[in-house]
């Protein structure tokens, strides 16, 4: 089973993540059996055989994908996910910001893809509370050490999901080095 | 100048553990050559032609003498014992190995100074007026605004992968001395009509490729709005800024593309969720950063030093050095001093350690401990006491830093070029050499008065070439150096983005062809007119006639 990093511990996961291969027509693709995240054409175009497997189908966005086309499902998603097809692409860090303050999303907001270690506080800091590194990029011993990432900075200047008072507002400062 | 509170300091001193971590895990191979590249990137490390290129920030520009010999120190014990200040107003060292950058940010980080975010595609240092706080002309302090969106862009988790880079620029006097219409963000603090202070917001400007002046998307955001608006314009760009392509991935582009109403339109938009909100700006803390600025204990004095005035009388190069490199100050009894990091045969904007050293040394005695750098290469002790200008003189004229060319033709503007990056096209500081030599006669040069000639080896334009009067870029023909020019650029409340004369030229050929864009500006110019505003009047024709005309012949020479 896949490593997860949820809420700062590792943790199994079972769930299989769906990819859309170039050519492939989202009506088309059959959703394999348990608890599967589709990307969101596929969750658009087969709205009814996934409301008949509720809470076994998950969304994923990619970063061009704008997080209000899924507002009124958020109720009934058992998470969502966001996609870093690059580490680079920051598009999906908005994203998140987004569904956590504009969208008020408190389900498990994971990020996949690229999601390597040295991101994680970013992306904690955006609302993501799940981390799912691509497969087989860290062994065990690797992923333990990359929690510590989690804690990079521990006052950081800006309000963010996490902190949501800029530094200023949060503690008296002034009080020399 | 800003010192350090506990938070500040705990930030740089965990970014530098970060980093070391970051770096010892590439060097162990855990870390990919692509994973590692933006980390480095994000701490000012390149990977340059002859070895890495460490870029250290030096937050709008201000310094103090104690940083300066720590960075004295470091090119000394990891370098070759200079560095070159950047027209970002950064500091660039050119030998540093790689697994030494970590224990430099270590240094760095006990005298308050860091990396962080001199390159990459996040927010880059906060650059500013060299004079802020000094200057007659000046309306509001630009320097705790900086320090402000320093600290607020400092790692912020959603804007640490932008489509590209982004540079914001912030001016407080009635004269631009920022280029602020030349950054993805320019702030222009102004006063509106109940005296509110506020910012006057530009955006999508920008040099490089395709340089573009900034346009006004607000002509007055209150203060206590600055960072959430700002954040507002960074939310649209990192979701729409293009990222398929690296050349079109500025926000200038995305401003062009949507138009400047849409883009205000989508802006105000995310604003409305964000104004008035936790980010919204404190009078307490604009007031704890602010007097870190407060003025120095300036001394009580008459306007006028008769001391100087008579050495001004008696000795001509120091009244020549007096008018080019000293500045009035709003200070009865004081002036602001430019360092000149122009002299002939030295790359500009290159300085030694022991220079450096001095300049500390004169920075404690004469200017209350601080300097400033300036986005043209150079220094600048800005609260001097004219009783003290003559010594200093002597000192920095002894030191090779008291060359009395400020603002002319020679204070060339000059990007590292293809001696040191890898980006160049060509070479730019052997140019930059080659036309200092040709004008080397000062009567002269004070003759052709006000120019600025910029110089890139690239499109990146990290010589400003498109704002200089006369703009050289390097371009890359079949393999050898060309060099393209361009005239009637102009930085400050003016800006103007240079047009190309013609073909480009041979290197041998560029002290020539500068001559004959001199030489046509004084057969024309009226009285009081610099090369710039002439070139406004007349247009390009009367400079290519010249050039070009009286260059068919040679030019077979050259060709062969
Ligand atoms: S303008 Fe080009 S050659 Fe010059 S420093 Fe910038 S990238 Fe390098």
């Amino acid at each position: 089973m896949a490593k997860l990093i949820k809420n700062g511990r590792i943790v199994s996961d079972d769930w299989q993540i769906v990819l859309l291969g170039e050519d492939g027509r989202a009506e088309d693709l059959a959703l394999p059996a348990g608890k599967v995240i589709v990307p969101l054409s596929v969750w658009q175009a087969q709205r009814e055989p996934i409301a008949a497997r509720q809470g076994e189908i998950a969304v994923w966005l990619d970063g061009s994908d704008d997080p209000a086309q899924i507002v009124a499902d958020l109720a009934a998603l058992p998470l969502v996910a966001i996609r870093f097809p690059k580490f680079t692409d920051g598009r999906g860090y908005s994203s998140a910001a987004l569904l956590r303050t504009r969208y008020g999303y408190t389900g498990e907001l994971r990020a996949i893809g690229e999601v390597l270690r040295d991101q994680f506080q970013a992306f904690t800091r955006c609302g993501f509370d799940a981390l799912q590194p691509a497969q087989d990029r860290y062994t065990d011993e690797q992923l333990e050490r990359a929690l510590a990432s989690l804690g990079d900075f521990s006052a950081p200047y800006q309000r963010s999901v996490t902190e949501t008072e800029p530094l200023f507002r949060r503690q008296q400062r002034g009080l020399a080095a | 100048m800003y010192r350090y509170d506990a938070y500040d300091q705990r930030n740089v001193d965990e970014r530098v553990a970060q980093f070391r971590d970051q770096t010892h895990r590439y060097l162990a191979g855990e870390l990919s050559e692509d994973e590692y590249r933006p980390l480095r990137l994000q701490n000012g490390l390149y990977i340059q032609r002859q070895a890495p290129m460490l870029r250290i920030a030096i937050p709008y520009g201000n310094l103090s003498s104690t940083q300066l010999r720590k960075l004295a120190a470091i090119t000394r014990k990891y370098d070759k014992g200079y560095g070159h200040f950047s027209t970002r107003q950064n500091l660039q060292l050119n030998w540093p190995a790689l697994e030494n950058v970590p224990e430099i940010l270590a240094e760095l980080a006990t005298v308050q100074m860091h990396a962080i975010q001199t390159s990459g595609n996040c927010i880059r240092n906060v650059t500013s007026d060299p004079f802020a706080g000094v200057a007659g002309d000046e309306i509001i302090d630009p320097r705790p605004w900086c320090e402000i969106l320093r600290q607020w862009s400092s790692f912020h988790p959603e804007f640490t992968h932008l489509p590209r880079k982004f540079k914001i620029a912030v001016n407080g006097a009635e004269h631009d001395r920022a280029v602020i219409q030349a950054h993805d963000i320019g702030l222009d603090l102004v006063k509106n009509a109940e005296g509110a202070i506020g910012f006057r917001v530009l955006v999508g400007g920008g040099l490089g490729r395709t340089p573009v002046i900034g346009k006004e998307i607000s002509p007055f955001v209150p203060w206590q709005h600055l960072l959430t608006y700002c954040e507002s314009i960074l939310r649209v760009y990192n979701r729409h800024g293009r990222r398929d392509n690296l050349y079109k991935a500025r926000i200038k582009i995305l401003v062009n593309a949507l138009g400047i109403e849409e883009f205000r339109r989508q802006v105000e938009e995310e604003w409305i969720h964000h104004k008035d909100g936790p980010g919204t700006l404190t009078v307490d803390e604009v007031h704890r950063i602010a007097d870190h600025f407060d003025d120095p204990a300036y001394a009580t004095l008459p306007a006028d030093d008769l001391g100087f005035e008579q050495k001004r009388v008696e000795n001509k190069p120091f009244a020549a050095w007096v008018k080019r490199n000293v500045r009035s100050h709003k200070q009865p009894g004081y002036a602001a001093v430019v360092l000149s990091l122009k002299k002939t045969g030295v790359a500009p904007g290159d300085i030694t350690a022991e220079q450096m050293d001095l300049v500390a040394d004169w920075a404690d005695a004469h200017a209350f401990g601080e300097l400033r750098v300036t986005h043209e290469q150079n220094l600048v002790l800005a609260d001097v006491k004219k009783s003290d200008l003559f010594a200093l003189w002597q000192k920095a004229r002894d030191a090779g830093l008291a060359t009395p060319n400020i603002g002319l033709l020679t204070d060339i503007i000059c990007c590292p070029g293809g001696d040191f990056c890898n980006l160049a096209n060509a070479k730019s500081i052997p140019i930059a050499e080659a036309i200092q030599r040709r004008f080397d006669d000062l009567d002269y040069l004070y003759d052709i008065g006000e120019l600025e000639l910029n110089i890139s080896g690239c499109m990146n334009a990290c010589g400003h070439h498109h704002v200089g009067h006369i703009g050289v870029l390097g371009v890359d023909k079949n393999g050898s150096e060309w060099y393209q020019v361009t005239i009637g650029g102009d930085q400050g409340n003016d800006a103007a983005i240079g047009k190309v004369i013609g073909r480009a030229f041979a290197a041998a050929e560029m002290p020539d062809v500068i001559a004959k864009l001199i030489e046509t500006y004084i057969d024309n110019r009226h009285e009081d007119e610099r090369f710039v505003d002439t070139v406004r009047r007349i247009g390009l024709d009367p400079f290519k006639t010249r050039v070009y005309g009286e260059q068919q012949t040679q030019r077979k020479v050259v060709n062969g």
